[in-house]
């Protein structure tokens, strides 16, 4: 008697786990899954009225001050660079990038006097918030990757006005 | 009283014998196959999108590197994909009246996100961290193959449980240095067996844990 009562349990347990449950494919939303919870076919939501991101103020307090420069920001600032802005400015930040070539507006060469006299200021508030034709990128590159950018494009335009006399070491090899 | 089995019913009691044992053995082997085919894992099998994308257009001959368009690969476990905003940085000037980008013009015109159908797709069972691999030595062609010359996107490895498990027991065959993670024709060099140990202490991988089912079942 007792054992056929637990086979009861036992099926019915069984059964409580089949139906419409797709262990596959569960309730819970993950990221752009397609879902009509917010009424626009996908799970991301649209963000309220006035609404700010919770890490702002810790955005707003990596962009007030520059990070130290090292080799390491440099390395990464360059990976970053080539990613995002080489496409349409350049390797070498001439503005004659892969996009430019297909009829993109050309932008300037950062190589021209004034951008080389501009604050590095200059160029994190362009990559937050777009320049004429050019986007904001602030979507895609983070506060921190933005100043390693800067440091990157700060060695290219050091890379085109540097003489040897600053760098004896070289001088020596070349001799 | 007659006899109840002729003398052919020895050759039936030999065949039903020999099914016995054949027929299960075929039939494992044959859901094995199918389970394991891509009609099941849905390899190799290309999606339409809307808009129609090509990573071999935008990749292969554009050289535009993933994180444009996948910005969390490196620092999350989904790896993202790419918003109105992110297509309209080229294409505000580039293809502006092209039918083909009729959908981004409208999702922006709307202010409707783009839906982009998933190519790549676990069971909701199995957790999946991108920046886990990637950031430890795992490629994007190890799991895409050469996304730069699909004109259309597909899943190009099954993604079965074996398949995962194949790399987790044995990393240091499939593991790169860092500046390779982006190549998308990588092949393991003839030394990689030298190389893969050195890179396990390298990312500091643990692999002793890597194949416990909590890894991938939480
Ligand atoms: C889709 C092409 C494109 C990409 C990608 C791009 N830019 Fe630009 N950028 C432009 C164009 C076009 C201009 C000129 C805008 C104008 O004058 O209307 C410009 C201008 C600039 C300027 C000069 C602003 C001035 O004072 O004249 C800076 C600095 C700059 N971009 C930095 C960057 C950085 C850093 C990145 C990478 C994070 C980047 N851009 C990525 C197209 C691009
Ligand atoms: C210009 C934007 C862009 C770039 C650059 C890009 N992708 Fe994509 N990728 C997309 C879009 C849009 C989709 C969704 C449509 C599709 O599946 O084709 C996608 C989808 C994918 C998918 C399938 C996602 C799924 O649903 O499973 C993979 C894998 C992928 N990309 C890998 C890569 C890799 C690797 C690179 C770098 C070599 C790369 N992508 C570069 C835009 C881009
Ligand atoms: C970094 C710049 C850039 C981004 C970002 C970009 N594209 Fe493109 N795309 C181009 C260029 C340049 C061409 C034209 C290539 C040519 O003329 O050979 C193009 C061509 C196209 C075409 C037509 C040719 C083809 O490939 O069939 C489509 C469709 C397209 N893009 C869709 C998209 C979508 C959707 C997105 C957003 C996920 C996107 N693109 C993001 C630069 C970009
Ligand atoms: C270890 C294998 C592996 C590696 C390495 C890998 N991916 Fe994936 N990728 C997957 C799997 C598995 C999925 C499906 C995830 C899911 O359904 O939850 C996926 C999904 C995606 C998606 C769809 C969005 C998402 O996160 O689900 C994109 C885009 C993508 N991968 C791009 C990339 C890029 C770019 C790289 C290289 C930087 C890369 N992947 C490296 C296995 C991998
Ligand atoms: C080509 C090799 C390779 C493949 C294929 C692969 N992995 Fe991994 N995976 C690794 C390595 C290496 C690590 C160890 C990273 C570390 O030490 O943090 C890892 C770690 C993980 C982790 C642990 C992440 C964490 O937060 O600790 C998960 C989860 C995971 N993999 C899931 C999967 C799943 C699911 C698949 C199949 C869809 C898969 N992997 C396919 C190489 C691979
Ligand atoms: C490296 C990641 C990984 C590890 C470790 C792992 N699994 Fe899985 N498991 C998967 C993936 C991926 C799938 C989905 C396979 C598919 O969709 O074909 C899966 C599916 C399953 C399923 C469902 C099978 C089906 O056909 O529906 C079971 C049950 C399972 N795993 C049990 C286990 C057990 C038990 C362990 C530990 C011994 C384990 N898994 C370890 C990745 C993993």
């Amino acid at each position: 008697m007792r054992a056929a009562l637990f086979l009861v349990l036992f099926a019915a347990l069984g059964l409580a786990g089949c139906g419409d449950g797709d262990m596959a494919d569960q309730p819970s939303l993950r990221d752009q899954e397609a879902s009509d919870i917010w009424g626009i076919g996908t799970s991301v939501r649209p963000l309220p009225e006035g609404a700010i991101a919770q890490i702002a103020p810790a955005t707003e307090a990596a962009l007030a001050v520059p990070p130290p420069v090292s080799e390491a920001l440099l390395h990464r600032g360059q990976e970053d660079f080539e990613t995002f802005c080489a496409p349409c400015h350049g390797f070498a930040g001439d503005g004659d990038g892969i996009i430019v070539q297909r009829g993109f507006s050309p932008p300037p060469s950062y190589h021209s006097p004034r951008l080389r006299a501009a604050p590095a200021s200059h160029f994190i508030d362009v990559i937050t918030n777009g320049f004429g034709a050019m986007y904001s990128f602030a979507d895609r590159v983070t506060p921190e990757e933005r100043w390693a950018i800067v440091a990157y494009i700060r060695a290219l335009q050091l890379s085109r006005e540097a003489s040897l006399a600053e760098f004896p070491e070289a001088s020596e090899k070349l001799r | 009283m007659p006899q109840i089995f002729r003398p052919g019913a020895n050759a039936y009691a030999r065949i039903v014998l020999v099914c016995l044992v054949t027929v299960p053995v075929i039939s494992i082997l044959v859901v094995y196959v199918v389970m394991g085919s891509s009609f099941v894992t849905g390899q190799n099998v290309f999606v339409d999108q809307s808009p129609p994308f090509s990573h071999q257009h935008h990749v292969g001959a554009l050289g535009i590197g993933c994180k444009m368009c996948h910005v969390s690969v490196e620092k999350s476990a989904f790896a993202g994909l790419p918003t109105t905003h992110v297509c309209m940085t080229c294409h505000s000037q580039i293809w502006t009246n092209a039918p083909m980008l009729a959908p981004v013009r409208a999702s922006m015109a709307e202010d409707k996100p783009l839906k982009w159908r998933r190519v790549n797709n676990l069971p909701d069972y199995v957790f999946f961290d991108h920046s886990a691999h990637v950031k430890n030595g795992v490629g994007c062609s190890s799991c895409h193959g050469a996304v730069d010359t699909m004109p259309l996107m597909e899943q190009a490895k099954p993604l079965t449980m074996s398949w995962c498990l194949s790399c987790h027991e044995a990393p240091e065959k499939m593991l790169r240095p860092e500046d390779q993670i982006y190549n998308l024709h990588w092949s393991p060099p003839k030394d990689q067996e030298e190389k893969g140990k050195a890179l396990i202490a390298h990312y500091a991988i643990d692999p002793k844990h890597l194949i416990d089912c909590s890894v991938c079942h939480r």
